[in-house]
């Protein structure tokens, strides 16, 4: 007869992986169950010996450690252990104690093997390595949502509407308001298929054809927009918002794979798509007229936000629209500083640095910004107005909930209010006679981002950068350095956060101990192979494509920025919720066995990445700040 | 059997006179009228000084009526043999038995075995001879002696007209024994300290063993053999004399 085990069933079934068994597997495992008994301090498994079963901790606590003796994980109620010696060659990998008096359910291993062969859910709990846990549950957290999904062919409704790029700028008007578009795309007849020019719209004839008065006869080719971003066919509506948002353009021609346009989509389609999307928050923002009006608009921001989470958007998701909010806000402000104290003396570049240049920007966030002016700036001359428009930017910013960067690394700083020459030498003076600490200030200026004015002045700053860097082993070094000074922790135990030395704290600020370290190391490979991304995501691309790191760290870091960041929005998403104010800490309490778990692989692959990191630079010993 | 008063009953650890069990095994083999018990005896019993580890032990379990074996009766058994590594799930067993004597409704809502359980259940008879197997052997280990040892004694008694001897380890005896000041001092008791207590559920907790929601045989065995491997972890060794703990 069937003994009815009830206390190990039922507390066996609220566990993965057995909560997803059927009935009679479950009795079958009960009915198998061999029970034991440790004292705290007492070995349960020993490095190499035969494995004989799966362990399932009833009670209690355990530790397992590393073939070296290194603390690789404390685990208590719920949790199992020796899995992997049971799948690779049945003997012990992982040796574990008695941390407390503990109570083990052990699964013998011709079960184990069975429910293995024939149960998935199973199967895929526990054979998946720690970092292919982490692929899949990324992977499983980025599906659904709405704009996620859908294609931008659904939003062209039309083919688009040409003209050749000779016309005057009447009969471009006249064109567009026949068809009623607003957005003229102009086409290069001289080629066989004609190639496409550029692009003018509603806003350019308002802007530049109106408000200099300019004759109607003047070509259409001398206003229109060139060097056109154009968005594949094959898109995802989302690629197309953060196009938008990034370029700060309202208009993307769709092009086929032969690059030939098959239709433009404008802003207020996808507004139109998505009617609380994030495109609507900056189209509101770019008809402010004043700093109250951005000011109410702002209010918005945190909806988008928690709208962007509800969706299942991914973190480079999030960060690029949040970014191309901050964006927007800056732009306008820029715009309304320069119709109030007129157009400025001599081009000038506005620049986002740090989160905002990276695209990778949340709801906390301070600003981060700096001025690139052009050679032929006279303080004496020019700096009142840049001064000036400087402080109506920070200004506005403040008021719309961007607070004034606490390291005064704004552009109302004469320090980074520079002409483009200064900026070179800033930049070359980093990179080549590098200081630990003055690295240490300067690391948010190698996330850099022209947002408004003459970008070129931002490029020719990127390429310096880029050029110089991957030349300089010492710079590298002490960048490497100075991205070690921040550690993960190892895991969580209970309500608690475990440091690497088994040390227990109550909270863990993400950002600090995750996702800037993080981005901290990206930097420093990107800068070593002469990347010009700014990005995360886009530098880890860029990795990839050299041979600097081995293989699959770059996707395991990719998974690892993803989660880390994914979690840490959802965190500020709910804390907005409650009616709380958003921040990076996080109460172990709070994660689900499922985020604790897929952390505790993020923090495992960023601490590899940065044993890696000293190791590949040859970086010196660092302080360690956690 | 957690049901019962043991705080009440207060065991101060007295060794009755240490019986010879193999040797009582033999001589009751060859006197005894019963074949079931009869084999049950021939299987044998391990000498006094084999080690705990090298001992097969079952924890033993019964639900009854109440409290003395004379008046009240047995209404389900459980049982699960174990070594002082492993518990074994797979060879535990549990029975609803049918009392000769009436069931009264204070016990039902204490078992949770009803009326009609009862009913279909068979008589303790016709499970005796895989009970006995369960056992035979084995060193049977309870929380609390006074009950599963008399209970079965009167019910064989009754049922076979001779009853039943074998040793026991008592968990709650060496709960006694390693707690001997269990009452608390004058000055303790002004201060509200309560008597240390050596029931079953209680006891655990200082091993850090889980809450059991108490009364059902097989999980009141289960919950004893736990409690005996971390009372050997604690207290004893794999190496300690089985003679040492049994009575």
């Amino acid at each position: 007869m069937q003994a009815e085990l009830i206390e190990i069933r039922n507390h066996l079934s609220q566990y993965e992986p057995f909560d997803g068994l059927p009935e009679a597997t479950l009795d079958k495992i009960v009915n198998q169950v061999e029970i034991a008994y440790f004292r705290a301090g007492s070995t349960i498994l020993e490095l190499d010996q035969p494995s004989t079963d799966l362990n399932f901790i009833r009670s209690g606590a355990v530790e397992i450690f590393r073939r070296s003796g290194e603390l690789y994980n404390r685990l208590t109620e719920g949790d199992i252990f020796g899995q992997f010696g049971l799948m690779m060659n049945k003997t012990v990998r992982f040796p574990a104690k008695a941390l407390e008096d503990t109570l083990i359910y052990c699964i013998p291993a011709a079960l184990f093997q069975e429910l293995w062969e024939t149960e998935e859910s199973f199967a895929d709990f526990v054979e998946i390595e720690d970092r292919t846990r982490l692929r899949t549950a990324v992977a499983r957290q980025s599906k659904s949502g709405n704009l996620m999904n859908a294609k931008i062919t659904r939003l062209i409704s039309r083919p688009p509407v040409m003209a050749p790029s000779c016309v005057r700028l009447q009969e471009a008007a006249r064109i567009m308001t026949e068809q009623g578009v607003s957005a003229l795309l102009l086409m290069d007849e001289s080629g066989d298929p004609p190639q496409m020019a550029g692009i003018i719209t509603d806003r350019d004839l308002r802007t530049r054809a109106l408000t200099e008065a300019l004759p109607s006869e003047t070509p259409v080719s001398d206003i229109m927009s060139t060097g056109l971003i154009t968005i594949r066919s094959e898109a995802f509506i989302f690629e197309a918002m953060l196009m938008m948002l990034h370029n700060n353009v309202h208009h993307l021609p769709v092009v086929d794979p032969k690059g030939q346009p098959r239709g433009i989509i404008g802003l207020s389609d996808i507004v139109k798509y998505e009617s609380q999307s994030t495109l609507f928050v900056v189209s509101n923002i770019f008809r402010q007229s004043d700093v109250s009006g951005l000011k109410e608009v702002s209010r918005d921001v945190r909806d988008s936000f928690i709208r962007m989470v509800s969706e299942d958007a991914n973190s480079h998701m999030i960060g690029s629209a949040m970014a191309g909010i901050g964006r927007s806000f800056c732009q306008r402000l820029l715009e309304l500083g320069e119709e109030a104290l007129g157009p400025p003396p001599i081009p000038y570049c506005f620049m986002a640095l740090g989160s905002m240049a990276r695209d990778e920007q949340l709801v906390v966030t301070d600003q981060d910004n700096a001025m690139v002016l052009d050679d032929r700036f006279d303080p004496v001359q020019h700096d009142d107005y840049f001064k000036a428009l400087a402080k109506f930017v920070s200004d506005g910013l403040a008021a719309c909930g961007y607070s004034y960067c606490t390291g005064d690394i704004m552009a109302t700083n004469t320090k980074w209010r520079q002409p483009l020459s200064v900026w070179k030498d800033y930049f070359t003076d980093w990179i080549e006679n590098p200081k630990a600490q003055a690295l240490l200030n300067s690391n948010i200026f190698f996330d850099l981002e022209g947002i408004h004015g003459d970008t070129a002045y931002t490029e020719e700053l990127k390429t310096l950068v880029a050029e110089k860097a991957m030349k300089s082993q010492r710079f590298l070094a002490l960048m490497a350095r100075n991205a070690l000074n921040r550690t993960p922790p190892l895991g969580f135990f209970r309500t608690f956060v475990m440091e690497q030395d088994g040390k227990q704290n109550n909270t863990i600020n993400l950002k600090r101990r995750g996702t800037a370290p993080l981005s901290d190391l990206i930097r420093v490979h990107a800068l070593a192979c002469g990347s010009r991304a700014q990005n995360s995501f886009e530098r880890l691309r860029a990795i990839a494509d050299t041979k600097l790191l081995p293989e699959g760290s770059v996707e395991n870091l990719r998974d690892a920025l993803e989660f880390i960041a994914i979690v840490r929005i959802r965190h500020q998403s709910l804390a907005i919720e409650a009616g709380n104010a958003p921040d990076n800490s996080v109460r172990p309490e709070d994660l689900s066995p499922f985020e604790r778990r897929n952390l505790k692989d993020a923090f495992q692959i960023l601490s590899s990445g940065q044993k890696f990191l000293r190791y590949r630079y040859h970086a010196p010993a660092g302080r360690n700040v956690s | 059997m957690a049901m019962s008063g043991p705080d009440n009953a207060n065991p101060t650890p007295e060794r009755p006179a240490m019986i010879d069990w193999p040797a009582r095994f033999r001589l009751l083999a060859d006197t005894t009228n019963d074949p079931r018990l009869k084999r049950f005896y021939e299987t044998g019993c391990v000498t006094p000084d084999t080690a705990l580890a090298d001992t097969p032990l079952v924890a033993l379990d019964f639900e009854t009526t109440g409290l003395d074996p004379n008046r009240h009766s047995i209404v389900s058994v459980g049982l699960i043999p174990l070594d002082t590594r492993r518990i074994r799930c797979n060879a535990a067993q549990h029975w609803v038995v049918r009392p000769p004597l009436p069931l009264h409704q204070s016990s039902v809502t204490i078992h949770g075995i009803t009326h009609t359980d009862i009913d279909q259940a068979p008589d303790l008879t016709e499970v005796l001879d895989e009970l006995l197997d369960a056992l035979a052997g084995k060193v049977v280990v309870v929380h609390h002696r006074g009950i599963e040892r008399p209970f079965l004694d009167v019910a064989l008694r009754w049922r076979l007209k001779e009853g039943i001897e074998f040793p026991v380890i008592d968990t709650m005896a060496i709960e006694a024994d390693v707690h001997p000041n269990r009452q608390p001092t004058w000055f303790g008791r002004l201060r509200g300290q309560e008597p240390l207590s050596i029931r079953l559920g209680d006891s655990r907790l200082r091993y850090g063993l889980p809450h059991y929601p108490p009364h059902h045989a097989l999980t009141d065995a289960l919950a004893s053999a736990e409690l005996l491997q971390a009372q050997i972890q604690h207290h004893f060794s794999p190496d300690t004399p089985v003679g040492q703990l049994w009575y």
